[in-house]
């Protein structure tokens, strides 16, 4: 019988084996090619950033351009740091989740419970779209909302309030899809014991989607800890450290586009950068992590 | 003709005095779709009860409609009188009708943030109704020794109920249902996702528990009804088709459906 069939059917054995090895090897070299990116991002940073990570460079102000040209004419490290930028992202990254979470929270569970409604298709559509919007349009917005009618001047608010704008879909987004993920049967559970609506979502659905919705909500500080173009137009730039949020305020990406405008200060770019990423990254690690957890 | 049938289907339904519950004309549909038509029965007190049927008969949906579970969705529509001791639960709120009656549901579904022990108390944790230390220590103790599952977990009453295994997952689940002491359980294919062994312990339990409470089992396992049942409802195609004692619809089913179906000629 086997015998037969050998004899009918060609063996092409020989050149599937060879088929499956070049794809192997196609597979190899393509997924190196997609991770190579980020490896030489961060290599570069590290390599042109770390000589000027020290205490200083996270506890000092930025330096004015005549101190870093001097220390570079007599090669030494750039004084000063960028403690302005921290404090100013933390500031306005804080107040921006402060106001994105929960309104985001709140719209999710809206769109979870009237997955039917049309007014629930509306906001999901209008979410979608929000996500698209260039973060620079946002920072127009806010520029004209807060800027020029609430604190009538740059400040942090207005900063926070263009990346709470550019928080929102992702937090909506997540909420919903935290919440679709838990069975109903827990949620049956808790009303067949004569639980009100209100306690069952506050009391079973949010503890048991704690760890989806804290996913979401890192995903989109990471998101936004980045953003330099919206702040441009609202928060401006500081060169002292703020907690006023009506005030101007730095913020790290805001201060890599300084130095990159002044030709002494080079150096700090890199560093800042490499702070920056090593930051987003730690963001994206973690929640990776507690995603990873709940499964 | 037609009067002589209305009559046949009365004689098919027993007529139980002093039901503790009873449902007048109850139907469920489904946007158009009719589940559940006109069913019209009394529940004996302290007795096992099973709603037995082929799937789809609408065997689930009737008892859902009991607690009124129906009403968390929009396109199902119930009407029809039930009666809990003598008041028309369709006039309470639905927070006390699901207070009155325990519900258990086909997979075991203990809340997974919550320890046993939360789990046991659940009812009263999620109400907002505060008790002293005490009085929560005597409900867990009390109904986990109901359900058999005292002595199992007692030294990890405060691990995560999901550790536990199906069975005892499902008789803690009993046990959160009878820490509110319910006048009625409901239970929904509860031993669906057992094992057998696991299925017999729970059968054991629902034998115990109609001592002090009345119990409406749904189950599409004919051996389950005939082992612990005292009275069985034969349902098909959202009909009530025949109600008796359990014995007596085994051995004489009335009905030319019923009896097809407990002799295994569909299902």
């Amino acid at each position: 019988m086997v015998k037969e069939k050998d004899s009918v059917i060609k063996d092409h054995s020989g050149s599937r084996l060879l088929k499956d090895k070049i794809f192997l090897i196609g597979i190899i070299i393509f997924s190196v090619i997609t991770i190579s990116p980020i490896l030489l991002i961060i290599g570069k940073l590290i390599v042109k950033g770390y000589r000027q990570i020290s205490l200083d460079f996270l506890i000092e102000t930025t330096p004015n351009t005549f101190e870093a040209m001097t220390s570079i004419a007599n090669g030494e490290r750039i004084p000063g740091g960028i403690a302005n930028g921290i404090t100013g992202t933390l500031l306005m990254v804080l107040l921006a989740a402060v106001i994105a979470i929960p309104i985001g929270l709140i719209t999710g569970i809206y769109l979870y419970e009237n997955q039917e409604k049309r007014l629930a298709g509306v906001i999901r559509n209008i979410s979608d779209i929000l996500q698209g919007v260039p973060s620079i349009v946002l920072g127009l917005i806010a520029y004209l909302w807060v800027v020029k009618h609430v604190t009538q001047g740059f400040s942090a608010l207005a900063g926070s309030t263009a990346l709470a704008i550019m928080m929102l879909p992702m937090i909506v987004r997540s909420t919903e899809e935290t919440f679709k993920m838990i069975p109903n049967a827990i949620k049956e559970a808790a009303l067949a014991l004569g639980v009100p609506y209100y306690r069952v979502i506050l009391q079973i659905l949010i503890p048991t989607g704690f760890s989806g919705l804290l996913t979401g909500i890192l995903l989109s500080i990471s998101r936004v800890i980045g953003e330099t173009a919206p702040l441009m137009l609202t928060a401006l730039g500081s060169s002292v450290i703020n907690w006023d949020v009506t005030k101007p305020t730095s913020s790290i990406p805001l201060l890599i586009w300084e130095f990159y405008n002044d030709p002494n200060m080079v150096d700090l770019i890199w560093s800042s950068s490499l702070l920056l990423m090593g930051i987003v990254l730690a963001f994206n690690l973690i929640s990776k992590q507690i995603a990873a957890r709940r499964r | 003709m037609l009067p002589e049938e209305d009559k046949n289907m009365n004689e098919n339904i027993l007529e139980i005095k002093d039901p503790v519950l009873t449902l007048e004309g109850l139907s469920v549909a489904y946007d158009t779709n009719v589940a559940v038509k006109n069913v019209s029965v009394g529940f004996k007190k302290n007795s096992v009860t099973a709603i037995m049927g082929p799937s789809g008969c609408g065997k689930s949906t009737l008892l859902r409609a009991i607690n009124r579970m129906h009403e968390l969705y929009e396109n199902i529509e119930t009407t029809g009188k039930i009666i809990l001791n003598g008041q028309d639960i369709m006039d309470m709120s639905t927070i006390k009708v699901r207070r009155r009656m325990g519900m258990v549901f086909q997979r075991p579904n203990p809340f997974p943030t919550m320890s046993i022990y939360d789990n046991v108390i659940a009812g009263y944790k999620l109400n907002g109704i505060k008790l002293k230390k005490g009085q929560k220590d005597d409900i867990v103790e009390r109904s986990l020794q109901d359900v058999t599952l005292w002595d199992e977990v007692k030294d990890s009453l405060f691990k995560k109920g999901t550790f536990l295994s199906g069975g005892q997952q499902q008789r803690l689940c009993i046990a959160r249902a009878l820490a509110f002491s319910p006048e009625i359980i409901l239970l929904d294919e509860p031993t669906s996702a057992l094992d057998p062994i696991a299925t017999a312990k729970i059968e054991d339990l629902l034998v115990k528990l109609k001592e002090s409470y009345t119990i409406i089992l749904v189950t599409h396992n004919m051996a389950q009804a005939a082992r612990i049942s005292d009275y069985s409802l034969f349902m098909y195609l959202g009909e009530l088709v025949e109600y008796d004692k359990t014995k007596k619809m085994f051995t004489n089913p009335k009905d030319i459906r019923t009896e097809e179906y407990l002799t295994g000629k569909f299902g």
